[in-house]
């Protein structure tokens, strides 16, 4: 028997506040060893608001070990997941911040360069990457297809003039008459 | 027809090993393919005609109601012809054409026969969706076969726009589809035709098709890219861009117009575009120097004629389009072959200079001069037959009390017919004529030799069908008008060689002759067009709003990412407080949510242990010294598991106490290594904003903490839970049976994600493997034969200072009782709090002790494996035994009991999702293990290195 009565507990409630809102203040941090603590804090919050979700408190969902109503096993079977989650995590993120202070000195997370250079670019308008396909070449689409030329048969035949194709990586040289 | 689209692909895939094999021979084999596609459609004739189409349909996802449905009727026997036969000739053609050491054959070979299979699959395909299917088919290998010679910045360029013009018209056209397919209820295309959508359906559904042709047909505005697409092999501009690719445009406006040209959108549309396209084609082909260019311009104005024709609706002007749409596919596809001839034979393309050619290649300019003549509209070719058809029908429509839009159509086909004439006839005297003198005063080009007959067939073959076909133009009439006449207006047409003395043979003798001067005065046309603005207009505003495209995302990404994590994490945050927040804590505040419901606590021991939580983890917060915060966030997680404890759930509470230590342990082997105090950050500004933004949070927790339970109307899906488990799983522990039974799915992904986790773990501290190799103790520098007897076997390899004999002691006593207490959790954990995450967390803290106590080497002797031997063991036996129901035939990680007895041991109750415990049990002590071998014992080894190679410490492998 389920534990059916969903109304939720002042305390627990509390606790979800001040876990989360404590884990946001060490969340927004620069120091990875923060960022880690402040995730460990919001990850125990919302492990219990899972748990609140799932309804009152009850006996422990153990067919056989109690008579009253059991609390949610579902709910407790998806927490369990999650914390067993936060720690492969947090063993992720420690890795990072040693990571970070071996090459570094230090565990703070640096803007990134890249962006800092995209927004850069993109404040004084000009190109943020180079392309030189996408650029105007100025020239006519005459010009353009006289430059274009196939493999074609006749150019393997020996003693014959290769053809006048500005493409030479194509064709193999060599085949003057 | 499917077998012939199969076949047509599986040439296609395996067109690189032929060619491996055949070399250019290869060739002839693939041509297989469009012939077989060709000789189909001429074995159907019959049934086409008879009104009675072959037809497959075959389900693929019938959820997006996309089924393989294939039809061939009039439009499509005609269209598969036409791809089909110019396929396998241009193919027969390539093998002679280019080199034999040409760059990049077999995947050629393959992209061009591939694009033959996806061009009969459009022709053919009766399900809107798999109609789109094919259409975007055509339009990757398209972009493949003009990028061809992908080395060229041309052919790049040419290749990269015209994918993106067809594709945003393709997405156009999907659009409308989607809205056909829905206003009708059927996604068969030849349903939707038959009852056709109306009022805003329809225009929506006109304007997005017509679009999508537009793209693909390259009408004005999106002509640009057919003649840069010429960049492509001179084959693939034959067939793709003359015969084959383009016809696709007009194939839709024919699929779509005796359905949707009642609405006049349709027909304005259509009619102004192609109208427009004509004589803008026109125009510019008069003023090309290279052959294939002005051959390019004259496929764009005279696709402009041809969705004019087919779009306009009425039924004579159809078939004259219908007629023409085969004419054309032959001369065009014949004139680009001849073109190809003449470049293999003199090395280029440009009309100035090349001269006195028909004389040295009789059989080549005789090709170009029936496939010419063909083009111009010159008695007894098809392209006289079609166009007179044409002049005709609009005549017709224009006298007999028909709009402006039939009279405007029939202007533009005239005028757009002169031009035709001129730039064909320029076309032919520029490649075989004889001039006067060559512009820049040089010898004319001249052929090196006789032309291989393979070379000079295929595009023979295609003129004289152009003649015989006109010879014959009853039989045309026949095939073609059941299609024609599905269109909903006009009278049918007709198509004959000499329908007497009518005001349409006044006109084609008029624009002949207008045609004719024009190209007599040649020289005053070119120059007066040289004065005028060169109109590359359309490619230059191409070309900027492609520009722009790039700018405007620099500018999004440059405003929106600014490179802060914390930035981020705040934006994120706002979001949530704003948006999901906002609603939440509003609708708790008034009621509309739920009612608020709440007590103050389940068990008052509850309120005694919030009250830590929260001063630990305030503390933590305000914490400067690393270890201080860590120890804190520590004791709020302990007061978490008894949170855990008092709600009733023992499970969640012994899990949570592992973790926290084996947590605690991590960091402190981590922090060990970084400066005690975090660095100052005396920006105050900042850190009331996070103050802020921390209460907040808090607070939207809160409400949701709140509304989540209340908002429940429904009996919780686990009332079943504990019968389930009992019956199904076998055991009492309701929330261990769940995770490795009932959601063992969920289970199976979570154990993946550790897996990655510690993987990621491992690489970011041993950088060049996977990880470092196992220390056993015979590794150990100085590690001499164990003669004295310790407490701990690696003890002797720590420095005297670090070592602690109480400890060893402890250690030695401790830990063996540590992993039988890890498998009594295990075993019992079916029935009783426990289970493999909690014996694998007992298991890792046992390790870490060891470690702790002995070292590094001391790790290697507890534990003598590689973590990652234990990781994909522990997948394997959870996930990989899971799938061991399949072969009995039960569901995926169904379990099994088995009763048995055993000697000593008494009566044994197994349950397969035992195996699977026993999985998670190793997955997780090789988590564990991984993370003291690289947080552990690779940080130590580390730190004995000297400090200038701390940097890069973990780059050396042992």
């Amino acid at each position: 028997m389920i534990v059916l009565e969903n109304t939720p507990s002042a305390v627990l409630v509390l606790a979800v506040g001040v876990l989360c809102g404590t884990g946001v203040y060490l969340l927004l941090e620069r120091p990875l060893t923060r960022i880690l603590l402040g995730f460990i804090l919001i990850s125990n919050g919302v492990n219990l608001m899972l748990l609140v979700a799932g309804g009152r408190a009850g006996a422990s969902p153990i067919v056989g070990s109690s008579d009253e109503p059991m609390s949610d096993p579902l709910a407790q079977a998806m927490t369990l997941t999650a914390i067993v989650i936060t720690l492969g995590l947090t063993a992720f993120i420690l890795a990072l911040a040693y990571r970070s202070w071996q090459l570094h000195g230090h565990d703070e997370v640096a803007d990134d360069v890249e962006d800092r250079r995209v927004a850069r670019h993109a404040a004084l308008n000009a190109p943020a990457y180079e392309d030189a396909d996408a650029d105007e070449t100025g020239q006519t689409l005459d010009e353009e297809a006289a430059a274009v030329h196939d493999d074609v048969a006749g150019d393997e035949a020996p003693g014959e003039e290769a053809p006048g194709d500005d493409t030479s990586d194509v064709t193999t040289p060599g085949e003057a008459r | 027809m499917l077998a012939v689209l199969l076949l047509t692909f599986a040439l296609a895939v395996a067109a690189p090993a032929l060619v491996a094999l055949l070399g250019r021979r290869a060739f002839w084999v693939l041509a297989v393919g469009p012939a077989a596609a060709a000789g189909y459609a001429l074995a159907s004739t019959r049934a086409v005609l008879d009104g009675d189409p072959p037809v497959t349909s075959i389900p693929w996802v019938p959820g997006l109601h996309l089924t393989i449905d294939l039809r061939l009727d009039a439009l499509s026997w005609l269209l598969l012809l036409v791809v089909g036969g110019v396929g396998a000739l241009v193919l027969l053609y390539c093998s002679a054409y280019f080199s034999r050491d040409a760059f990049g054959t077999g995947r050629f070979a393959g992209t061009l026969t591939a694009f033959a299979g996806a061009m009969m699959g459009l022709v053919i395909a009766d399900d809107l969706l798999l109609l789109f299917v094919f259409w975007e088919l055509t339009t990757v290998f398209s972009y493949l076969l003009i990028g061809h010679y992908a080395d060229r910045k041309a052919s790049r360029r040419a290749a990269m726009q015209a994918i993106v013009v067809t594709t945003a018209g393709g997405l156009a056209m999907l659009v409308g589809l989607i809205v056909l397919g829905v206003s009708t209820g059927t996604w068969r295309v030849s349903e939707v035709v038959v009852d056709p959508p109306t009022g805003t359906a329809a225009v929506v559904a006109s304007l997005c098709l017509v679009a999508g042709a537009a793209t693909k047909s390259a009408l004005v505005p999106f002509h640009f890219w057919l003649p840069a697409a010429m960049a492509a092999p001179t084959p693939v501009s034959a067939y793709l861009h003359a015969a084959a690719m383009v016809k696709a445009g007009v194939y839709l406006v024919a699929r779509f117009a005796p359905g949707l040209s009642g609405e006049p959108v349709w027909r304005w549309s259509v009619v102004s575009l192609g109208a427009a396209t004509l004589l803008l084609g026109g125009y510019r082909a008069l003023r090309q120097h290279d052959l294939k260019l002005v051959l390019a311009f004259g496929t764009v104005s005279q696709l402009g004629l041809l969705v004019l024709l087919l779009g306009l609706g009425t039924r004579a002007a159809a078939l004259a389009g219908l007629a023409l749409l085969g004419a054309h596919a032959l001369f065009k596809a014949a004139l680009f072959l001849v073109v190809g001839v003449v470049d293999v034979a003199t090395g280029t393309r440009d009309l100035r200079r090349l001269s006195g050619l028909w004389r040295a290649m009789p059989v080549t300019a005789a090709a170009g001069l029936l496939a010419t003549a063909s083009m111009i509209g010159l008695p007894p070719f098809a392209g006289y037959v079609a166009k007179e058809a044409a002049l005709e029908g609009l005549w017709h429509d224009a006298t007999h009390g028909a709009g402006g839009l039939e009279v405007a159509a029939l202007v533009a086909v005239v005028v757009g017919s002169i031009l035709t004439v001129a730039y064909g006839l320029r076309f032919w005297w520029g490649a075989f004529g004889t001039k006067g003198s060559l512009p820049d005063g040089g010898a004319p080009a001249v052929p090196h030799r006789r032309q291989p007959a393979l070379l000079v067939a295929p595009p023979a073959a295609l003129a004289l069908g152009g003649l015989f076909v006109a010879l014959v133009p009853s039989v045309g009439e026949r095939v073609l008008s059941p299609f024609a006449d599905t269109y909903p207006s006009g009278d049918p047409g007709k198509l004959v060689l000499w329908g007497g003395f009518t005001p349409a043979l006044v006109t084609s003798v008029l624009v002949l002759a207008v045609g004719a001067l024009l190209f007599g005065q040649r020289v005053r046309v070119e120059r007066w067009q040289a004065s005028l603005p060169s109109p590359r207009g359309a490619d230059l505003v191409y070309r900027r709003s492609m520009r722009r495209l790039d700018d405007l995302a620099a500018d999004v990404t440059g405003a929106t990412q600014r490179g802060s994590l914390p930035f981020y994490l705040g934006i994120v945050l706002v979001v949530l407080a704003v948006a999901p927040g906002a609603v939440i804590l509003s609708g708790l505040l008034t009621g509309t949510t739920v009612a608020v419901d709440v007590v103050p606590w389940d068990r008052p021991a509850q309120a005694a242990v919030v009250a830590i939580v929260a001063v630990a983890s305030v503390l933590a917060a305000r914490a400067r010294r690393r270890l201080k915060a860590v120890v804190l966030v520590g004791v709020a997680g302990y007061a978490n598991a008894a949170l855990f404890l008092l709600h009733g759930a023992p499970d969640l509470a012994l899990t949570q106490v592992l973790v926290e230590t084996v947590t605690l342990v991590v960091l402190v082997l981590v922090l060990r290594r970084m400066p005690p105090y975090f660095t100052d950050r005396p920006l105050t500004a900042s850190r009331w904003v996070r103050v802020v933004l921390g209460v907040t949070t808090g607070v939207v927790m809160m409400g949701l903490t709140l509304a989540a339970p209340l908002a429940r109307v429904q009996p919780p899906i686990s009332v079943d839970f504990p019968a389930e488990a009992v019956e199904y799983g076998s055991g009492d522990n309701i929330v261990n049976v769940t995770l490795v039974d009932i959601r063992a799915w969920d289970t199976v992904g979570e154990l993946s994600v550790l897996l990655v986790a510690a993987t990621g773990v491992a690489s970011l501290v041993f950088l060049r493997q996977r990880s470092g190799a196992v220390l056993r103790l015979s590794r150990a520098p100085g590690a001499d034969s164990g003669e004295r007897k310790e407490w701990l076997a690696a003890g002797r390899t720590l420095a005297p200072e670090r070592r602690s004999v109480m400890f060893e002691v402890v250690t030695r006593l401790v830990f063996h009782a540590m992993i039988v207490f890890a498998l009594f959790l295990l075993f019992s954990g079916h029935n009783a709090p426990g289970g493999g995450f909690a014996a694998g967390l007992v298991v890792g803290i046992a390790l870490a002790v060891r470690y702790l106590a002995g070292g590094r080497y001391e790790l290697g002797e507890a534990m003598p494996v590689p973590p990652g031997l234990l990781l994909g063991t522990g997948l394997f036996l959870s996930a990989g035994v899971g799938l061991g129901a399949l072969l009995i035939g039960q569901e995926v990680l169904e379990s099994f009991t088995f009763d048995f007895h055993v000697p000593l041991l008494g009566k044994v109750h197994l349950v397969t999702s035992l195996f699977f415990d026993v999985g998670v049990m190793l997955l997780v002590v090789g988590l564990v293990l991984d993370v003291l071998r690289t947080l552990g014992a690779e940080i130590d080894r580390q730190g004995e290195l000297p400090e200038n190679v701390v940097a890069v410490a973990g780059e050396e492998s042992r």
